[in-house]
């Protein structure tokens, strides 16, 4: 599997670290509640299809990155900036 | 039809024509007391002690595949009891204690081997921990035994021991850990439930589950609808899609775990040796081929194979250790999806849908986990009530923040556990 870092370019899975599911971006307010916190920490979709992710690229220039990939075929569709999507 | 040495020898003799297939291959009915989602180790064992244990025969397994065909007939077969937090500890020792007595509960041979685990430690600090541990051990009522180095090298003598990166400083050794059969533990179970009236249904797909009013119904199958007064939800790595058919989100992810075996080989390996700091574990199998593995590919996925850097990675660290297995060739690798949970604990329980249970979370440790998570699930389901053994597993812990079993401290990352 390689991944197309938007900064370095195309590079090898090895050089990436895998967080999870990109929900892990969107923090719910500290006084949010036990559900919404249940959802952010615990609960997944875990689609067995297109899947939005985080990754950093820990070997390379170590930006986290947004990847959509499929996750039954580990084809990846599109990689982003996790910046620019928060 | 029971297995005998007798029975054996005359089919010897007389060209093994007498076999018969161990269980029926039944039209589904259009309704039952129970349906079980998936006919892996879990959802067999359900059943056969719902039949065995608590009369309640009027059952089906519904299986999209073969039975055998998911992570039962995938894994490296390690059955231990060396768990250390309460809700874990008394969950594996029952499993153990089941496993011990359960050839001659199922009249079949599933080739359990108490043969011993040992885990090797490289550091004074992992000593420590392994003693912590193997106390555990003792105070649930398992064995459990420190071994040094000397005492290591007098069971594994072929270890490179003077490794730079992780020399052995002793290993903690659980006699009564070892292997078994996995497809045969399938198998042992499968014809136990129908061998009392429960119908195994093959290449049945759930692809919807029915909830009236917060009660379920029934399901509706790739061989049509089927009524049943309760549903558990067994489908280890696929157990998010199947929720999802009630509406429901899991805290699970799915990951690939990949294993090798090599060429079958004259008797050298005694035990099951693990290699935690490598993420390398070994055994030999009866056949002679080496069973290894090592850690998850680390990202989500549902393919049943894996990538080639956890193979060279699996692979170096077993170079490592034992640099004798480089002479052998590796046969075959494959892999298995795993139901990974965000403590690395299983889920057991009731949900918030009258009459819908769930069973998940397996991880990759859920195969010695299978006698005892079919028989509280049967427990629970037969008498609504969690078995003493199984108390632990609520699906709400998460929510709630009471009663997580993290057993190896890494929080809430799924792929982690
Ligand atoms: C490589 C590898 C090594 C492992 N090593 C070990 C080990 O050494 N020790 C250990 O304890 N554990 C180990 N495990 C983990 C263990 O195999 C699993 O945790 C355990 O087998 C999961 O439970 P199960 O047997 O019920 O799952 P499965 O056998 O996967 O059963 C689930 C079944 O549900 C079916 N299903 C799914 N969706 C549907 C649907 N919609 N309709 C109908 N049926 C459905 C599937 O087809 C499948 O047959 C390992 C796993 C792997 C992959
Ligand atoms: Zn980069």
């Amino acid at each position: 599997m390689r991944i197309q870092c938007p900064i370095c370019g195309s590079r090898d899975r090895r050089e990436f670290y895998y967080k999870g599911d990109a929900l892990a971006l969107k923090r719910p307010a500290p006084d949010a509640g036990a559900e919404a916190w249940d959802d952010y920490v615990y609960l997944r979709d875990n689609p067995a299809g297109w899947h939005s992710e985080l990754w950093q690229h820990e070997a390379g220039c170590g930006a986290w990155l947004v990847v959509e990939r499929n996750i039954t075929s580990h084809e990846i569709r599109k990689v982003t900036l996790a910046e620019d999507a928060t | 039809m029971r297995f005998s040495g007798l029975k054996i020898l005359k089919e010897g003799l007389t060209g093994n024509k007498g076999w018969r297939p161990h269980w029926r291959d039944p039209q589904p009915k259009s309704e039952y007391d129970i349906i079980i989602i998936g006919g892996g180790g879990h959802g067999l064992a359900c059943a056969h002690y719902l039949a065995s244990q608590h009369g309640i025969t009027n059952v089906a397994v519904l299986e999209r595949g073969y039975i055998g065909g998911g992570n039962v007939g995938r894994n490296t077969t390690i059955v231990r009891a060396n768990y250390s937090l309460p809700g874990n500890s008394e969950f594996y020792s029952h499993s153990l204690k089941l496993w011990e007595g359960l050839e001659q509960d199922l009249n079949y041979n599933v080739m359990h081997s108490q043969r011993g685990i040992i885990n090797l430690f490289h550091s004074d600090g992992q000593r420590d921990d392994f003693a912590r541990r193997g106390n555990m051990m003792l105070s649930q009522g398992d064995d459990a035994e420190l071994l040094d180095t000397e005492g290591v090298r007098k069971k594994l003598p072929y270890l490179d021991f003077e490794q730079t990166r992780f020399p052995i400083f002793g290993g903690l050794f659980h006699a009564r850990g070892g292997t078994a059969r996995h497809d045969a533990v399938a198998w042992g179970f499968a014809r136990g439930a129908d061998s009392r009236g429960v119908d195994l249904i093959q290449k049945c797909e759930v692809t919807g589950i029915d909830i009236q009013n917060g009660v379920v119904t029934g399901v509706q199958t790739s061989r049509g609808p089927i009524r049943a007064k309760k549903v558990a939800m067994m489908g280890a790595g696929r157990s998010s899609q199947i929720a999802d058919m009630a509406g429901m989100r899991l805290p699970i992810e799915s990951h690939v775990l990949q294993a090798f075996v090599t060429e079958g080989l004259k008797p050298c390996i005694d035990h099951v040796i693990t290699y935690g700091m490598g993420h390398f574990y070994i055994s030999q199998s009866d056949k002679g081929g080496l069973v290894f593995g090592g850690d998850l590919d680390m990202y989500a996925s549902y393919a049943a194979r894996g990538n080639l850097p956890l193979v060279e990675h699996v692979v170096e660290a077993g170079m490592t250790l034992m640099p004798m297995i480089g002479k052998a060739k590796m046969l075959r690798s494959w892999g298995g999806i795993m139901d990974m949970s965000p403590d690395g604990s299983p889920i057991i329980d009731r949900t918030h849908i009258d009459g819908l249970f769930v069973s998940c979370g397996w991880c990759y440790g859920g195969f010695k986990a299978v006698p005892a998570g079919g028989h509280v699930m049967a427990h629970l389901l037969a008498t609504d009530q969690y078995h003493p053994n199984a108390t632990g597993f609520r699906l709400d812990r998460f929510r709630s923040g009471v009663g997580i079993i993290d057993e190896e401290a890494t929080g809430s990352q799924h792929n982690l556990h």
